[in-house]
């Protein structure tokens, strides 16, 4: 197969006045395994469907390889989708759910037969295949609107619509681990739309995210989690979100109120820039040790493995994640301190630079 | 049976097997099917109060007298022999017996019967035909609407003035066309077959709409994701009808189907109005012969008798095929 | 969804279209000409235009009484079968008592019975009660069919709103009374607006028991055009004068219930 590449692609469904979906150009890599990830709304099924063909985008180009797909109905796009809810032919067997795709394309008896067959055991259906498909529970029924989009072996990618929605918990472990099966066997182009930071992180190789009808970060799970691009990235993924304290940067030297917290990594100008760090990073150390912002400590959760610090800095709420073992009391005073390199600076929300260590450079 | 044995025998065992597996598996959908029902029974949440036959009682009343009264009187009529008010004779049921054996009454139920059929036969599939090709979204939806639902509107007796002038060879449009254009010898006042053509396809113009409007509320609520699969999936135009429209519409065209049959089976004013039941009896569908013989020749006695068989047909016609719509392909 | 791509249903559209609309305004054109010209010679455009039987339709008193006659009695109808239907729609969707299903279905097939069967009784009982050749006595008569047809309707639309809203209010401290008026009507607005059409509907198209039990002072306007037949023949243009006046109520009904048709068909079953 090959590359599908968005030149410019953009949608607005009332004539331009507001954008469901930003201009923008992008390449989704032939074979990979997706996750397209943001809010309800930010413009994930669009930019799905623009995909499929399902909707002509109102700007841009759509490529797919060396071949201009833009103009180009969905039939003649081999692209497989799965949307959110079971999509079935209720009147059919599941078996003849399974085979309708690959009878439109007329394909030999033999091999429709090949592949209903591998795709119900793979999904475990094969007990069903004569049972009407409106008779199945709606867990097996989105089971097998997600084998018609498996069935056909030459497509260009298959795209999945928050598919595992109606299917119940444990089922859902399975079906996306059988998933990410399924992508190492066939080597399609998988793009996973969800808006649940857990399924995005586990299944795919690369996650992008959405947010606002615009592409704000996409890189590997382990990237979006250490090095967030923009300040929506930090909130949306991980749990709970990165902390945001409002600092002053003058000369170089990022403060927070009275205390510094360390010095930008780039050239900056002086002014207000906001500091971003997941509780993950925040570290508790005793009143009056080293410099650092001052915090108030308002409350505990315990979460069984881990605790979650409550705290507040000029006001501003903080959270640190700690042993289970560590007590605070509310109202104690602390210090925090930002692990090293996991501390950012935003402007606009998006990254500016990092915040580095005072001594840490003039060591160097 | 013989000739499964006498077929070579592994292939005979996996046909076998086969259809014992198949037989086995519709048996245990039924099963499951019957408690799904009987749990839905169970589960009705609707609370049992016998005082809501209060709310009920206006609808009871007001029907017992639009329809119960007035039917008990039909009854009462068709079992005498009134020659005046005051001079009536018990006569049992002869008068349903002599209604039923009329040549003339049979020719009309034939008549009648036919019409309906050909009425189904072609406003169920040119309504839906309709439905499919109505916008589903845009400015053209109201016009859409307002247009089609038009005809439903029209007083019945106004539908017949206008076939009625439009259908005619000397100052109507069509009948006119027919002649002068197509070249054909048309006129319904003097030709059976012409008659019958003129009635059925004011019955369609009027009618279809109905269909149509069912059709469209039924296809209006299939969610677009079914559309789009179907778009994926590579299926034609035809194949998007035959698996996703059309299983969708089953109800509603149930109910248009009995409305349709119904309404056609009693049909009065519209042929009355263009052809009168004429030429000879070439229209005379049976609401026509009966307000004949009731009003025209106030024969009470088989007039009852008549009306009582009437609605009776009615009924076992719309029994049967509310049974066989709601049974097949469940 | 794939309109561009399909032009046969833009060309089923506009045939059907030209179809349904050709008798309408060959009628239309038939009602602004002089009967002379009717008669006279067949043409497809008027050649003298006049109003005449728009005049002769209004200045008449027969005429234009009749039409008010249909107007009044459509309209009682319709209310009247709406304020008997409403509660029992709301019994049937909210509760069980005993032979609940098999009145449903008596009241179903009441709508099956031919209008023909109930000429005679209706004559004599509606002369016997005094009835008769009164506004009120077409509007109960026309209940007939409309009152089975409106307890269906409203009693799909109500079972589709969850039975928690009546325990809700039960729990506020509502009476059935009170809760029905103040909160549950004004849910099924749109339920009670279709039911409203489809009662207007078909009381207004309706002849033949209209006819029969009327004859001066509630005479429906559908009666009055069957004796346009006069020793001179038939007054064709006034004919189709009065035609196209009976469709205009219907035409504004439908045009201020355009956006609940799709819906209303649906009957709140779909």
């Amino acid at each position: 197969m090959a590359d599908i590449r968005l030149e410019g692609v953009g949608h607005s469904y009332d004539g331009g006045r507001t954008w469901a979906l930003r201009p923008m150009t992008w390449t989704w890599r032939d074979g990979r395994a997706y996750a397209l990830l943001g809010p309800s709304g930010c413009g994930k099924s669009t930019l799905l469907n623009i995909i499929s063909g399902l909707l002509s985008p109102t700007v841009g180009r759509i490529w797919f390889g060396d071949r201009e797909v833009t103009g180009v109905p969905t039939a003649g796009r081999d692209i497989a989708q799965v949307f959110q809810f079971p999509v079935l032919y209720e009147e059919m067997s599941v078996y003849d759910n399974l085979a309708f795709p690959l009878r439109n394309r007329r394909r030999p008896k033999a091999e429709v037969d090949r592949r209903v067959r591998e795709v119900s055991r793979l999904l475990g259906l094969e007990e069903h295949l004569r049972r009407r498909s409106r008779r199945l529970d709606p867990g097996r029924q989105q089971l097998v609107s997600l084998g018609r989009g498996l069935v056909r072996a030459d497509v260009a990618a298959v795209l999945l619509d928050e598919p595992l929605t109606v299917v119940d918990p444990a089922m859902k472990w399975t079906l996306r681990s059988e998933l990410k099966q399924i992508h190492r066997d066939t080597g399609h182009t998988l793009i996973y739309v969800t808006h649940d930071q857990t399924e995005a992180l586990t299944f795919a190789e690369e996650v992008v995210v959405l947010n606002d009808g615009a592409i704000v970060q996409a890189g590997e799970p382990s990237e979006l989690f250490l090095s967030p691009a923009h300040e929506f990235v930090g909130h949306f993924i991980g749990s709970p979100g990165m902390n945001v304290l409002p600092a002053e940067l003058l000369d170089g030297v990022v403060r927070v109120g009275d205390a510094t917290l360390g010095r930008a990594s780039v050239e900056l100008p002086s002014g207000p820039v906001r500091v971003g760090v997941r509780p993950e990073f925040v570290r508790i150390g005793p009143a009056g040790a080293a410099s650092g912002p001052v915090a108030r400590v308002t409350g505990v959760d315990r979460m069984g493995a881990y605790n979650l610090v409550h705290a507040e800095v000029n006001g501003h709420p903080v959270i640190a994640r700690t042993d289970a073992a560590t007590t605070f009391d509310a109202g104690a005073t602390r210090v925090l301190r930002f692990a090293e390199g996991r501390a950012f600076l935003f402007r606009d929300a998006v990254r500016c630079g990092a915040l580095e260590p005072l001594d840490g450079r003039a060591g160097a | 049976m013989s000739e499964r044995t006498a077929a070579p025998a592994g292939q005979a065992d996996g046909r076998t097997d086969d259809q014992a597996d198949r037989r086995a598996d519709r048996r245990a959908e039924r099963r499951a099917e019957r408690q799904a029902e009987e749990g839905e029974r169970r589960a009705d949440p609707r609370r049992r109060n016998n005082r809501a036959w209060l709310l009920v009682l206006p609808v009871v009343v007001s029907v017992a007298f639009t329809a119960v009264i007035p039917l008990m009187t039909v009854v009462n009529f068709s079992v005498q022999d009134i020659f005046s008010p005051g001079d009536r004779l018990f006569v049992g049921l002869e008068w349903f017996r002599s209604v039923s054996r009329d040549p003339e009454v049979r020719a009309a139920f034939v008549r009648t019967l036919l019409f309906s059929a050909q009425v189904l036969l072609l406003e169920i599939p040119l309504g839906v035909l309709l439905a499919v090709s109505m916008p589903r979204r845009g400015v053209w939806v109201s016009v859409t609407l307002v247009l089609v639902a038009l005809p439903l509107l029209i007083p019945w007796n106004v539908v017949g003035t206008i076939w009625q002038i439009f259908a005619r060879p000397d100052i109507g449009l069509g009948g006119w066309a027919v002649n002068n254009v197509l070249g054909l010898e048309f006129n319904y006042t003097l030709d059976a077959t012409d008659a019958w053509i003129t009635v059925l396809a004011m019955d369609v113009w009027h009618w279809t709409p109905l269909v149509a409007l069912l059709a469209y509320a039924g296809l209006r609520s299939i969610p677009d994701p079914y559309f789009q699969a179907a778009q994926i999936d590579g299926a034609s135009a035809w194949a998007t009808f035959r698996h996703i429209q059309l299983p969708r519409l089953r109800g509603v065209l149930t109910i248009a189907i009995l409305l349709r049959f119904m309404d056609s089976f009693m049909i009065y004013t519209e042929p009355f109005v263009v052809t009168g039941g004429g030429p000879g009896n070439a229209t005379s569908f049976l609401s026509i012969l009966l307000s004949k013989i009731a009003v025209g020749q106030f024969d009470l006695g088989p007039a009852g008798a008549f009306s009582l068989l009437y609605f009776l047909a009615v009924q076992i016609v719309c029994y049967v095929f509310f049974t066989v719509l709601t049974r097949t392909g469940r | 969804m794939g309109d561009r791509r399909l032009p046969w249903k833009r060309t089923v559209l506009w045939l059907y279209g030209i179809t349904l609309l050709l008798p309408l305004l060959w009628m239309f054109g038939m009602s602004i000409r002089p009967n002379q010209d009717i008669l006279g010679s067949f043409s497809l455009i008027p050649q003298r235009v006049t109003f005449d039987n728009y005049v002769t339709f209004f200045t008449n008193s027969v005429w234009y009484s009749s039409y008010l006659n249909s107007i009044i009695y459509t309209s009682m109808n319709a209310v009247m079968s709406l304020v008997v239907a409403l509660p029992a729609a709301y019994a049937f969707s909210r509760f069980r008592f005993a032979g609940d299903k098999h009145l449903f279905f008596w009241l179903l097939t009441n709508r099956m019975a031919p209008p023909a069967v109930f000429l005679l009784p209706f004559f004599q009982i509606y002369q016997a009660v005094g009835l008769f050749d009164t506004h009120l006595g077409v509007a109960i008569a026309h209940m007939l069919f409309n009152v089975p047809l409106a307890v269906w309707i409203l009693e799909g639309f109500m079972s589709g709103i969850p039975r928690e809203i009546d325990e809700t209010a039960a729990i506020d401290g509502y009476s059935l009374p009170r809760f029905f008026v103040t909160i549950f009507l004004p849910m099924i607005r749109s339920a009670i607006g279709v039911t409203l059409f489809f009662c207007f509907m078909f009381s207004w198209v309706e002849l033949l028991i209209a006819r029969t039990i009327t004859s001066v002072d509630a005479k429906p306007i559908a009666a009055t055009m069957t004796r346009t037949v006069s020793a001179a023949g038939v007054d064709w243009g006034l004919l189709a004068a009065a035609g196209v006046l009976t469709i205009v109520p219907g035409a504004i009904v439908i045009w201020f219930v355009r956006n609940y048709i799709a819906k209303g068909f649906s009957l709140g079953r779909v």
